[in-house]
């Protein structure tokens, strides 16, 4: 099978990483905002670093949201969000207001609780993930792997079973989600070394 | 919870890697990338990369070796960005809004800002509000005046300020950094440990995180600085050079000693299974490779 991943150029920052991840795995990958070049593309990955109203502002622009669907939703290719990209799978954000997601995950993006445990935000730096569903993208790792985070809001699922894994930062943060065709992860697997890779490779790998 | 950050430092100085003493002497380590290839070997958690450069001459000044010359410091972090599989911080001549989204747009997660911050600090806050405070670090050279006082200088270490560097800090906080990288001159190439006392004062004025710099001649120096000075995360540049797989070494010392750091098992494991992941970067540690 030809992989190759296409990665939605949507204007969000940090976009290079991923490609460059991608790449040093082996694998072809094209950062587009084009359609006709993602639309050829095996798996699709959503990255993103910023605010959800204007990430989903920027979708909505490029007019990506109803073609995205149609590939994964109807044709059930792989689909990977990235922090913000994975925020946006949910129905509802409440950062700076609220704001409609994609909806492909039925749940809402809340701000991290540090009530009680009076921890800093944004959760920025290393920090172990607890895996609840190894397979497939934690296959070939251990059970609490390090990845490097940088956010304020987290995905809270309707579903408790679509959360693949979580992580300790005062309250259990969604680490990770994963619904038939659809993951997503919070954390960033381009800037968490091996396991990262190892993550990324486990996703280009899926057929 | 999130672990204390292990950090190499590499300073750049018209295009080559420099060892540093007291922000006076440098000595040619070699090319910005295989550098980088070196030190990124899965231990370090992050990469703080300090252009000091005098000028904006960026000259590899050698074309062997396969390794392309360079004109241009967004040139030099697009290459580095293609091996750095971890936060990547740019800093070094940051002078406006432009040129912290050149150094983003070419694969910088964080930039550093020092001189430009004292001159004009709402610099700070715009560069916290057009980018987020999660990727501005407001970067402090602090040395000890003839007051015997600690004091801020900028300019690579030329020009006093009459700052006091914990309250900078504070102010920094309040103007929108997300992070503190707090240097000292007079430890700078000293190997003679950090500036304990100053990281602790700055460490508990500030509620940002600190990395702590200057002055590692010894693992316990690292140690010293997480303990005693209960900075974030410890970053070094000179003990990191010399040695095989140094970074490694570190780490396994910090994490004996019950430090809260990434496993360095787990990344010695993964260093040496080399089936587990495909992975064309670990030829790094071929040392026919690292040339530099």
């Amino acid at each position: 099978m030809n992989r190759l991943i296409g990665i939605v150029d949507y204007g969000s920052g940090n976009v290079t990483s991923v490609v460059n991840a991608f790449e040093a795995l082996g694998f072809s990958a094209r950062l587009s905002r084009d359609w006709a070049e993602l639309k050829e593309s095996t798996h699709i990955v959503l990255p993103g670093v910023g605010a959800f109203g204007a990430g989903m502002d920027r979708l909505k622009g490029l007019d990506l949201i109803e073609k995205l669907e149609r590939e994964v939703l109807e044709k059930g290719k792989p689909f990977l969000g990235i922090c913000l990209g994975h925020q946006m799978l949910a129905t509802l954000g409440l950062e700076f207001g609220e704001h409609e997601g994609l909806n492909w995950i039925q749940g809402r993006v809340e701000k991290i609780d540090t009530g009680r445990s009076q921890l800093r935000l944004p959760h920025i730096g290393w920090n172990h993930a607890r895996v609840l569903q190894p397979e497939p993208l934690y296959r070939h790792m251990t059970e609490s792997p390090c990845f490097y985070y940088v956010h304020s809001y987290h995905l809270v699922p309707e579903d408790p079973s679509w959360t693949s894994a979580v992580c300790d930062y005062g309250v259990m943060l969604t680490a990770s989600i994963q619904k038939q065709n659809i993951f997503g992860v919070q954390f960033h697997p381009e800037k968490s070394q091996p396991e990262g890779l190892q993550l990324l490779k486990n996703f280009a790998e899926l057929a | 919870m999130l672990k204390n950050r292990l950090i190499p430092c590499l300073l750049l100085r018209n295009g080559l890697i420099v060892q540093s003493k007291q922000f006076k002497r440098w000595q040619v380590l070699g090319n910005p990338t295989t550098a980088v290839r070196r030190l990124s070997v899965w231990a370090s958690d992050e990469l703080i990369y300090l252009d000091i450069s005098p000028d904006a001459v960026y000259d590899l000044k050698r074309d062997d070796l396969n390794h392309p010359n360079r004109g241009s410091l967004a040139e030099i972090i697009r290459d580095v960005a293609k091996y750095c599989f971890m936060p990547l911080t740019f800093g070094g001549g940051i002078r406006t809004i432009e040129d912290i989204r050149v150094r983003l747009g070419a694969g910088a997660d964080k930039v550093s800002l020092n001189t430009q911050a004292v001159l004009t600090p709402t610099f700070v806050t715009e560069a916290a509000e057009t980018f987020g405070s999660q990727c501005v670090v407001l970067s402090i050279d602090a040395a000890i005046n003839g007051e015997n006082r600690h004091e801020v200088k900028i300019q690579r270490g030329k020009e006093w300020t009459g700052l006091d560097p914990v309250e900078w800090a504070v102010e920094g906080e309040r103007r929108g950094a997300g992070e503190i990288l707090l240097n000292s001159i007079d430890r700078d190439g000293a190997m003679k440990g950090f500036d304990i006392g100053l990281i602790r004062r700055v460490v508990e004025a500030v509620s940002i995180p600190v990395i702590a710099i200057g002055g590692a001649g010894k693992w316990e120096d690292l140690a010293a600085a997480l303990s005693e000075g209960r900075a974030s995360a410890v970053s070094a540049a000179n003990i990191f050079h010399y040695t095989e797989q140094s970074v490694l070494n570190a780490k396994k010392y910090l994490f004996s000693q019950g430090f809260n750091v990434r496993d360095p098992k787990l990344l010695e494991d993964k260093f040496r299974d080399k089936s587990s992941v495909h992975d064309p970067t670990l030829a790094w540690t071929d040392k026919r490779k690292c040339i530099g």
